[in-house]
């Protein structure tokens, strides 16, 4: 079963809240607890799993599962082209996918702050459950607490996710090998410049949309068509494409040789990027994965992803080598070569 | 992209390299004044693929690198003040004054804000009405103008609660110091194109004859580090020191008249210690007497702080050219980004943080 097989109707209902803001009421547990609740999370998620309105939900599962958790507090809640609602099931749901999970079943934590308008928690609730329906999963347990004003930053929201592993999937840090390829499922950085560009409220000429999707339907179908030859899955969110290979590096002792005009970007990112003195390799990113796969299966590989909506602007960025171990080395533009190393501290935008 | 991708052509820088390769008799020394430059030289591979008989040196122009010690600590301490809204560019916030570093300040509670413009403080200081906001002033000629230009705005504004700290410093004087150390090794420049946009590039003909050095006004993408670095070896070779304008789809030779009003409007030229050379006379800018109420010093009554170096740190022999970063023996170990010993370290433009990011591949550089 995968994500992108299904057709969904993403208008899922609209929660109706007989108050503007959140108070600390709402996370009482009491009356103002219940009645955001029914009104707001049973109402847009309502299924079998909540339906129970028990302190968890009874999950029925076999085999081997793949478990993940994160937390998502990214600022601004809402950004151009989604919402941190739709980040956390996103974000949880492609963890998942990279170990070679089939994501069912997430939970919901919020963490508002007092003072947050009810329209904003509203869409957030909203974007969880397009998200959801997207990727095919359902929310089965939650919380919410609220936290004063001045002691958050309007939503933290945590997400846990789970679902059986493919059959075919065997997904290793340690399956990577000199000679495999490395290939990115599209354009890279465009998440992180979209969230900068609207926190630093940089005005560009084109509006730049974050990328945030499920990869859950991408990451099916080709475990589906080539199991074992896909050696490793990785979302290279925090710390982007460089810091994400770096992992693989250190952890392997292998080398990894990239080539950067290979690279895909969105030129209005790339400009951006340029601009802020940024490199796109350290920008997070939330739509795309990387993949590091066996050598003759590769061209195969990639035109199936091209062949796909979530992998259109795939494209080949490397390969693993038995040289330089433990480092990532690019070949510039130009044809030099240099080291990339894995991110220190946060990226800072540069003086002149 | 257009306007970029042309500049990043390898059959260009290919052919430059080749032609240059055909002149080089013998060994030359030629600083890159820019950060920025050291940057693209290292980023892009440049380094590696010159002539063996090129020694590239990694010049004094990077502003968050030559800000000396004494004055981080002032903008640490203006950070810690109650009222008060610390804006500044994103580099400085990683760099250690004596003891923490703006980033920590900001951690710990102080309100320190990163801009992109000096403009977004002036915004800031009109919507905190009851706050003081204080914009870190730091850069090369190339800043100044927009940094005057705040200055400008917040007093046609009639902004009472709005000043700069200005930690300005000036190429020329700095070429005339390191051309005249006794240690000097340097034989030929690459001047910084974006000073020279701003700045023209009359006030570089002196120096280029009194020290009978070339100097070449290059810009910073691969191909045109390469055609500078031509350039200048061509001149070596022939014996000529002559100011040539690599960079003159940016670079007119009078530069940017208006900009150049604003800077002298709003600042006046003054003596300044840079981080690890030391004092150069008439290499800073401090703001002027007409404009002294948006003077962050004298409204704040910073007093002159005398505060020593880290002893480990060889920056001043890096930032002339003396050392090369990885032969600093803290490089890598006890000096990191995430732990920098001196500024060279630390901003995206200091060589030592350069060679550490993109370490030339072929180099023997250890990082741990």
């Amino acid at each position: 079963m995968t994500g992108s097989k299904f057709s969904f109707q993403l208008d899922c209902p609209v929660p109706k809240f007989d108050f503007d803001m959140i108070t600390l009421g709402h996370g009482s547990g009491g009356l103002l607890t219940h009645r955001l609740l029914d009104a707001g999370v049973f109402t847009v998620f309502d299924n079998d799993y909540l339906r129970e309105a028990h302190d968890g939900a009874y999950l029925d599962l076999q085999g081997k599962t793949a478990f993940t958790t994160d937390s998502f507090v990214v600022s601004p809640i809402l950004f151009p082209g989604g919402n941190i609602g739709e980040l956390a099931v996103n974000g949880t749901v492609n963890d998942v996918a990279m170990c070679g999970g089939i994501p069912k079943f997430l939970s919901l934590s919020f963490i508002l702050e007092e003072g947050l308008k009810m329209d904003t928690f509203s869409t957030i609730l909203q974007g969880v459950q397009n998200a959801c329906l997207a990727a095919g999963v359902q929310i089965v347990t939650g919380d919410t607490k609220v936290v004063e004003k001045g002691k958050g930053d309007q939503v933290f929201i945590n997400t846990t996710g789970l679902g059986p592993v493919h059959t075919k999937a065997n997904i290793h840090m340690s399956r990577v090998r000199p000679g495999d390829v490395v290939i990115t499922s599209g354009l890279v950085a465009t998440h992180g410049i979209a969230i900068m560009s609207v926190r630093e409220g940089l005005e560009f000429e084109t509006v730049l949309l974050s990328d945030t999707t499920n990869l859950n339907g991408l990451v099916m179908e080709l475990l589906d068509a080539f199991g074992e030859d896909i050696h490793f899955f990785r979302d290279p969110t925090r710390g982007g494409v460089a810091s994400a290979l770096n992992e693989v590096t250190k952890s392997i002792k292998v080398g990894i040789d990239l080539d950067q005009r290979s690279i895909p970007m969105e030129e209005g990112v790339e400009g951006a990027c340029e601009m802020l003195g940024l490199d796109p390799l350290y920008v997070a990113n939330e739509g795309i994965l990387i993949t590091i796969v066996q050598r003759e299966k590769s061209d195969a590989i990639l035109h199936l992803m091209r062949s796909h909506e979530k992998g259109k602007n795939a494209s080949i960025i490397g390969e693993v080598t038995e040289e330089h171990p433990g480092q990532v080395v690019i070949r510039s533009t130009i044809g030099g070569r240099r080291v990339v190393q894995m991110l220190a501290g946060e990226q800072l935008p540069r003086i002149c | 992209m257009k306007y970029l991708s042309e500049y990043r052509d390898e059959k260009v820088v290919k052919a430059y390299l080749g032609k240059l390769h055909g002149i080089v008799t013998r060994p030359w020394k030629i600083m890159e004044i820019c950060g920025g430059q050291t940057h693209s030289l290292v980023k892009n591979g440049v380094l590696q693929m010159l002539p063996e008989e090129i020694t590239m040196v990694h010049g004094p122009g990077c502003p968050v690198c030559v800000t000396p010690l004494h004055i981080i600590d002032d903008a640490i301490d203006l950070a810690q003040r109650e009222n008060v809204i610390l804006c500044s560019f994103g580099d400085m916030l990683r760099v250690p004054g004596s003891g923490k570093s703006l980033l920590e300040i900001k951690a710990s509670g102080g309100d320190v804000r990163i801009v992109y413009s000096p403009l977004e403080a002036v915004k800031l200081a009109a919507q905190n009405p009851d706050k003081e906001v204080v914009f870190f002033a730091v850069g090369f000629e190339t800043t100044a103008p927009a940094n005057a230009l705040s200055v400008v705005q917040a007093s046609k504004l009639g902004l009472e609660n709005y000043s700069i700290l200005a930690s300005h410093v000036l190429v020329p004087p700095a070429m005339g110091a390191i051309l005249s150390d006794p240690e000097n090794v340097i034989d030929g420049f690459l001047a910084a194109g974006h000073v020279c946009t701003i700045m023209g590039t009359d006030e570089y003909d002196p120096i280029a004859e009194k020290y009978r050095v070339p100097i070449v006004v290059t810009g910073f993408e691969p191909v045109d580090l390469v055609q500078g670095i031509y350039m200048a070896v061509s001149q070596l070779e022939k014996g000529t020191h002559l100011v040539e304008n690599q960079y003159a789809r940016m670079v007119q030779r009078k530069g940017n008249e208006l900009a150049k009003e604003t800077i002298h409007d709003v600042f006046r030229t003054s003596d300044r210690v840079w981080r690890g050379i030391g004092e150069i006379p008439a290499s800073g800018y401090e703001v002027s007497e007409q404009y002294a109420k948006y003077d962050a010093r004298k409204k704040f009554g910073l007093a002159h702080r005398e505060v020593p170096e880290n002893p480990e740190c060889i920056a001043g022999q890096v930032l002339k050219g003396l050392k090369k970063p990885h032969e600093c023996p803290n490089f890598g170990t006890k000096c990191t980004p995430e732990n920098p010993l001196g500024a060279p370290m630390v901003s995206s433009e200091g060589a030592c943080a350069a060679y550490y990011h993109f370490s030339n591949f072929d180099q023997t550089v250890t990082v741990s």
